[in-house]
């Protein structure tokens, strides 16, 4: 494994290799969530009781579990960075966490225009809502760590201790809340038992999730290029770059 | 000079601390005048009824707490590291990691323990019924050690950030959250008089928690602003 990472520790390798995959995963992020999205919104049957409104679904859940799995994957270019001091794993900090950002956003709004005709109100104080305006308070606390250094390293080594520790504290924040108060659902997909939604239902939700999984990489793959190509600005190949697009 | 053992090291920077908190106890004192101002206000501020007070002491008081353990932080490694003893600490043969468990030892004695000894009086001006006090009291102490732990992450982390006194409370009121939310359960169970037993193991596990894996943060901290 080693002899085939190695080479990405070079920026320009990394640069090239992103560069190679970013078309494929634009044009499956392009398929899979127009699909999903079309198929959830205007095919689906609707539900017995929630009638058309559940259909925010399709885009809610897949925004909420990728707004964490994304937290995750910063805490794991976090840990390489401090591990291995790869730069470019550096600089994947703040290439992640604005998509972060932006997802849990998206979930929490998408939850709250769903919650007004359901429960009644735009925002109460559940546990699953709370833990994820928590993460969206790690996700800013992240970026404000990362652009407070004047040198960029620092930042970097900084902002990757601190996603660590709320990797860690993620889960002790998470059942805490929980315990302290719940109106929200169930998890509706679990993997260890029978999903509790129909599958004319399940499956333009499960395309929704993997179109936001390459939505996701994707987005990732641009901001992380322009990281890339912003701080090699002073090297031959990223000016010879600049002048190819 | 004969070298130090592990032990005497820690004894030492812990004398030290203590030692120059004594000359210049303004800067311990003011987070506690704070912690007092700050629940002053709000009875002004939302009444006086005894009733409606007992109902949201925990909280008011716990949260007067996180505030104030954020004030002290500033102090925690900040002249240490601009006169050069932080970088002295690194280069002692003890592991940096062990070290600075003294020094959140002096930030708790500083800030967590007043806290403890002056729960009771904190209780008193907002009415919290009687069997509430020594919950409030178990939660402070068995709570603050995490509040030392996590905060001397942020502060570590900060270091070589100007004027980064919001930002530390940015980054570590978020992870303050649980400490709150079984402190403020256990002191309102214990007023209504159930049992407490388990918030408060829950506080001592997250306590024991912080502290054996904090030092390791804010070392790397310490490493990485020194360097």
């Amino acid at each position: 494994m080693w002899r085939w990472l190695h080479p990405y520790a070079k920026p320009e390798a990394t640069y090239n290799l992103l560069q190679k995959f970013l078309p494929w995963f634009v044009a499956l992020t392009l398929v899979t969530l127009v699909t999903g999205v079309i198929w959830g919104l205007a095919f689906a049957p609707g539900d017995y009781q929630q009638g058309d409104s559940y259909r925010i679904i399709f885009l809610h859940v897949p925004a909420a579990v990728f707004s964490m799995g994304a937290y995750m994957g910063m805490a794991i270019m976090g840990a390489v960075a401090l591990i291995w001091q790869i730069k470019t794993a550096e600089w994947s900090i703040p290439a992640i966490a604005p998509v972060g950002a932006a997802l849990t956003i998206v979930a929490l709004l998408t939850g709250a225009i769903w919650g007004k005709p359901m429960w009644g109100t735009w925002w109460v104080w559940d546990a699953r809502l709370t833990s994820e305006l928590i993460l969206l308070f790690l996700y800013v606390g992240v970026m404000a760590l990362y652009f407070a250094f004047d040198d960029a390293r620092t930042g970097a080594k900084a902002a990757a201790i601190l996603s660590l520790v709320g990797v860690i504290n993620l889960p002790i924040i998470h059942f805490s809340v929980e315990w302290w108060n719940t109106l929200h659902q169930g998890a509706t997909i679990t993997k260890f038992e029978r999903p509790s939604i129909a599958t004319s239902m399940l499956i333009p939700l499960v395309i929704c999730l993997v179109g936001f999984a390459f939505l996701t990489v994707s987005l990732v793959i641009m901001r992380l290029k322009n990281e890339i190509l912003r701080h090699e600005l002073h090297r031959p190949w990223a000016q010879q770059k600049l002048e190819q697009d | 000079m004969s070298q130090l053992s592990g032990r005497q090291t820690w004894l030492t920077i812990l004398k030290r601390d203590l030692r120059i908190a004594a000359r210049r106890r303004s800067d311990a004192l003011n987070p506690l005048l704070f912690l007092l101002m700050v629940v002053t206000l709000f009875p002004l501020g939302i009444g006086p009824g005894p009733d409606i007070l007992a109902r949201v002491a925990p909280g008011i008081i716990w949260v007067a707490a996180l505030l104030a353990s954020l004030l002290g932080l500033e102090r925690l490694f900040r002249d240490d590291f601009q006169d050069g003893t932080l970088e002295q600490m690194c280069l002692l043969p003890q592991p940096l990691a062990f070290t600075v468990t003294a020094k959140m030892m002096v930030h708790w004695l500083l800030s967590g323990l007043p806290l403890v000894i002056l729960s009771p009086l904190l209780a008193l001006l907002l009415s919290l019924p009687v069997q509430g006090w020594w919950a409030l009291a178990l939660t402070l102490l068995l709570g603050t050690p995490a509040l030392s732990a996590l905060g001397a992450i942020g502060a570590a982390l900060t270091l070589q950030v100007q004027r980064g006194s919001s930002l530390v409370s940015l980054i570590l009121i978020p992870l303050f959250i649980p400490l709150l939310i079984f402190a403020t359960a256990a002191v309102e169970n214990a007023s209504m008089g159930l049992a407490v037993h388990g918030q408060l193991a829950i506080l001592a596990a997250i306590s024991v928690l912080t502290v054996t894996l904090a030092p390791l943060a804010v070392a790397a901290g310490i490493r990485m602003s020194v360097n």
